[in-house]
């Protein structure tokens, strides 16, 4: 009898390591004794920094093993340039969110050490659903993922509002992981596999009397599922409720790490196995692309509660990086992973701000809280502006060189209407991004937040803060990468 | 040199955050002197332009150029020409003049203020150097958040709404420019404006380029009907504020007219000048009419800068020497001109806390000095010969008998319209019976007051004496321009003699 062969593991260490990593820190976390609450705190503490560690270990491991495209698992799992690119975004992504959360968790009373867990696991999802190269791989991390992200939305669990945000999050998302799975078997029916590789090859194959109906029907239901992840119009309505009913750190991870993977998956399908027919998905994705960037400029302008606001931004931002991918082309792929790596840090500041709103240790979500803000906390306002105007695309911002590659790769593909829809929306999304700057700086104080602001969040706001403005003097880095890991996607 | 200029301002505010610190009155004296020295060492560094400029040639000069984003062609260019020159050193003269300015009159938030002006005069610098479009988009639009944020935190009671509308509107005009610049790119492969100048879009192309441009620049200008923001803005703005937008941030326009519009798109530009015409000639007698009615003395002068804008983009679009350099000279002599009777309404707005007309009357009683420096900035802005704004007119209708008679009859009526605005102003402030309880003891100009008014009246009767050694700084660039138009309209069996 042969040997078995060992399959290589080397291209998926960094998954393997942070799937070890979360079982020993449940034993860890398990096996801790606790006497009182106070004990329970410092467990989660204990493992809420060894879970930052051990994504900023998973950035290294990811960054050290990347290389050219290669295929494991009996093709079920891939690493390439792409891969990297966006899975470092989504550790970073969670474990700011992490460290951004502790606190809050304290105040709250929710300090339990399986919070970091769950969303370590998340991440796994996440990172899976990033290299899957197979529809069930696909739908595998994507279920550990949004498993996951159900628990954290409920997480508060003596909080109506937040165990609502959970269950609307969990029955709707079931519905739309139903719809992706009916897209998913009938792929399969038409072209008989389930690989990405062969389903492209067998859709070229026929590619000269054109796909058959049943496969623009999987495709129509995939794109409705996979639009429900990333929360674009018209299956974005969970959107609004989850984020305001969710704790605010919750909101601040679902609004980054989630969205970035699930855009990274929107790519890895459309491209990959339906690269062939950009043709047909081209007018839907333009389609909830312009939908969302309207309907998130719209309806965010009378949003009076911050998290709420939060979410049709993030519409928004969705409908933008959308453009990219339906522009199918190379320079698209690659302007929307600048647009995320830009989405990801000004998220990250915008919500460290948001965690700051506190007024007699009680979070305050009301934009009009922020009222005088300009007066009382100096370098906070200042911070916040900042990140205002970089979300409204105002050069010399990041948040402008995001949307200037975006709608390069829009004009370069010939999509004038989707272009202008998306500079109009803009204008309108300006405002209520500079309705916030208003109420900091030109209406006066009438109870003030409190201080001081942590030092971890301080940190990140700095940090946050100089990348997006410096980042237009030195864009090469990033763009440079961006580059390698959109070409990748084509090269599969 | 230019990146010396342009980024000198950023080390000021980097200056003015280390040293102002310590209890709220050191933080606010050191903050302003900081300012101030920072725009006095721009101004005179770009005195150095002045000298060293080689007038024969219609090249751009100090140039720099660096990589900034290779992999996409798109560069960090910076360079002037005859036509940029002049609207730098204007930047600069104005700025510390805003800051003397807002010395007194700003008392809120020092510290802020001189920071977003000196970030604002970075951007403005920046605007008039930069040869690449996307260099170019990112300072035009950048300076719209310190002109927000100085018009919200210390402008007047609508603040907020005047804020507001100015932002979106300028706002909405250059996403639109933003879109055409891409198309630009992506048609021609640069984003290089010097390589731009030479590329022939395509002539179907063309209209839609320039209309999108159109959008932006009308608005900026600001050209009827797109002009309402601008009364709003200057209305609510503080007086510094008020001074800048009318000194510099309105020549965005018609300078973005000059360096895209005509030498990118010509024969759109022949094909628009009718528009353009009209639409400058109801912007002259409108909004001159319109003036007539004002009760605010600030919103009055708003008005007239609307109207004085008509005939910069009338001349522009007569598309010969004298239209053009009329255009370019009328945008520098209102630049120094409107920016000082913003000024003369601050100075008794300081005093007196109003700026309706009505409230004012008898001043030469009270402020001989005053009604000296308002009369003499009165008449320049009526074009009264021996002032700058006289040889811009001038220029400017000459360029247009030579295109359309009648378009230059229209125009010439806004002058005596303006005339009798600007005098029937002056009439209600300084003269009649000093009645008023409140003016009884108003103060003349003070020192400071005098600094600020000296350098504006030198050059305003500099340009009106001796516009020489004004105009032969544009003269070789202006007649390359059209060289370059005559010779694409050519190329498409047109000409420019031939209209």
């Amino acid at each position: 009898m042969p040997m078995a062969q060992v399959p290589n593991w080397i291209p998926a260490a960094p998954e393997l390591f942070i799937a070890v990593m979360i079982m020993a820190l449940l034993m860890f976390g398990v096996f801790q004794k606790h006497q009182s609450a106070a004990d329970e705190v410092r467990t989660a503490g204990y493992v809420s920094n060894l879970s930052v560690t051990v994504l900023a270990l998973g950035i290294l491991i990811t960054i050290a093993f990347s290389g050219d495209r290669v295929e494991i698992f009996n093709n079920l799992f891939v690493t390439d340039p792409f891969a990297v690119f966006t899975k470092v975004l989504v550790l970073i992504g969670a474990g700011v969110t992490i460290i951004m959360a502790q606190s809050f968790l304290v105040r709250h009373k929710m300090a339990r050490f399986e919070y970091p867990i769950l969303i370590l696991f998340a991440v796994l999802g996440m990172m899976m659903m990033i290299s899957a190269n197979n529809l069930m791989a696909l739908y595998l991390g994507l279920e550990l993922q949004s498993l996951s992200l159900y628990v954290i939305a409920s997480f508060q669990r003596d909080d109506a509002r937040s165990t609502e945000a959970g269950l609307k999050y969990f029955v709707l998302g079931a519905l739309a992981s139903g719809m992706l799975l009916y897209g998913m078997s009938l792929i399969y029916g038409f072209t008989g596999s389930t690989d990405f590789v062969q389903i492209a090859q067998s859709l070229s194959k026929d590619a000269a009397d054109g796909p058959g109906l049943g496969i623009i029907f999987g495709i129509v239901f995939i794109l409705a599922g996979l639009a429900f992840k990333v929360s674009a119009v018209p299956f974005h309505m969970w959107t609004p409720d989850v984020y305001e009913g969710a704790p605010t750190p919750v909101t601040a991870f679902f609004a980054i790490a989630p969205k970035i993977a699930a855009l990274a998956l929107f790519m890895r399908v459309m491209i990959g196995p339906f690269g062939g027919l950009v043709a047909e998905w081209q007018q839907i994705v333009v389609f909830i692309s312009m939908a969302s960037m309207l309907l998130g400029a719209f309806a965010a302008l009378s949003q009076t509660n911050i998290k709420r606001l939060m979410a049709y931004s993030s519409i928004g931002h969705v409908g933008y990086a959308l453009i990219g991918i339906a522009a199918g082309t190379e320079a698209g792929i690659q302007g929307v992973l600048i647009y995320l790596s830009i989405y990801l840090v000004m998220n990250l500041g915008t919500f460290a701000c948001i965690l700051c709103m506190r007024r007699g240790d009680q979070m305050v979500e009301l934009i009009s809280d922020l009222a005088g803000l300009g007066k009382t906390h100096k370098m906070l306002a200042l911070a916040f502006t900042i990140f205002m105007f970089s979300m409204a695309g105002i050069p010399p911002l990041a948040g402008f060189i995001g949307k200037l590659y975006i709608f390069m790769a829009a004009i370069n593909a010939e999509l004038y209407a989707l272009a202008i829809v998306g500079v109009l929306a803009s204008v309108v999304s300006s405002v209520y991004y500079l309705r916030i700057v208003k109420i900091m700086y030109f209406d006066d104080v009438t109870d003030s937040l409190d201080r001081p602001v942590e030092k971890s969040i301080g940190w990140i706001l700095t940090l946050s803060g100089l990348f997006v403005v410096v980042l237009t003097l030195i864009p090469g880095p990033i763009m440079d990468s961006a580059k390698i890991a959109a070409a990748s996607l084509f090269a599969g | 040199m230019l990146s010396l200029l342009t980024f000198l301002p950023l080390v000021g505010v980097v200056m003015i955050l280390a040293i102002a610190r310590g209890n709220a009155a050191d933080v606010a004296r050191n903050s302003k002197y900081g300012a101030l020295w920072t725009s006095v060492v721009t101004f005179l560094v770009s005195l150095v332009l002045w000298f060293q400029f080689d007038k024969s040639t219609a090249e751009f000069q100090f140039v720099a150029h660096l990589d900034w984003m290779p992999q996409f062609g798109i560069s960090y260019h910076m360079g002037v020409d005859g036509i940029s020159l002049l609207f730098v050193l204007l930047t600069t003269l104005l700025v510390p003049i805003c800051i003397l300015a807002s010395w007194d009159s700003i008392k809120d938030r020092v510290k802020e203020f001189m920071v977003s002006f000196l970030i604002l005069e970075s951007f403005m610098i920046g605007m008039f150097c930069a040869l690449d479009m996307f260099l170019f988009y990112i300072f035009f639009e950048a300076v719209l958040i310190p002109m927000f944020i100085i018009i919200g935190v210390w402008g007047g009671p609508r603040r907020v709404y005047a804020a507001f509308k100015m932002f979106l509107y300028t706002l909405l005009g250059s996403v639109l420019m933003l879109v055409a610049m891409l198309a630009m790119y992506f048609e021609a492969g640069t984003s290089d404006m010097i390589e731009l100048m030479d590329y022939r879009f395509p002539i179907e192309m063309q209209p839609w380029l320039w209309l999108a441009f159109f959008a932006s620049f009308a608005i900026k200008v600001p050209m009827w009907p797109v002009h309402t923001w601008l009364p709003d803005a200057h209305v609510e703005a503080p007086t510094a504020g008020s001074v800048i937008l009318a000194g510099v941030l309105l020549k965005f326009g018609g300078y973005g007219f000059l360096r895209f519009s005509l030498p990118m798109f010509p024969d759109a530009t022949v094909m628009f000048a009718s528009l353009i015409f009209t639409l400058s000639i109801i912007a002259v007698i409108y909004t001159s009419l319109v003036a007539l009615a004002q009760t605010d003395m600030k919103k009055l002068i708003a008005y007239s800068s609307i109207a004085h804008m008509g005939f910069v983009t009338a001349g522009t679009f007569a598309l010969n020497v004298q239209g053009i350099e009329g255009a370019i000279y009328q945008m520098l002599s209102h630049g120094v001109v409107s920016a000082a009777l913003f000024l003369i309404v601050g100075v008794v707005y300081d005093r007196i806390h109003s700026r309706e007309i009505a409230v004012y009357g008898g001043l030469v009683k009270r402020m001989p000095a005053y009604s000296l420096v308002f009369m003499l900035f009165m008449l320049a802005s009526v074009g009264l010969p021996g002032t700058g704004g006289f040889v811009g007119e001038v220029l400017v209708l000459v360029g247009l008998f030579q295109v359309n008679t009648w378009v230059a009859a229209f125009a010439a009526t806004g002058v005596i319209l303006g005339a009798a605005y600007m005098l029937y102003l002056y009439r209600r402030v300084i003269f009649g019976q000093l009645t008023k309880e409140a003016l009884m003891k108003i103060q003349d100009l003070n020192a400071r007051e005098w600094l600020i008014f000296a350098p504006l009246i030198i050059i305003t009767l500099w340009m009106g004496i001796y516009p020489s050694s004004f105009l032969d700084f544009m003269h070789v660039s202006v007649q390359h321009l059209i060289s370059q138009i005559d010779t694409a309209l050519a190329a498409s069996g047109q000409s420019l003699a031939g209209r």
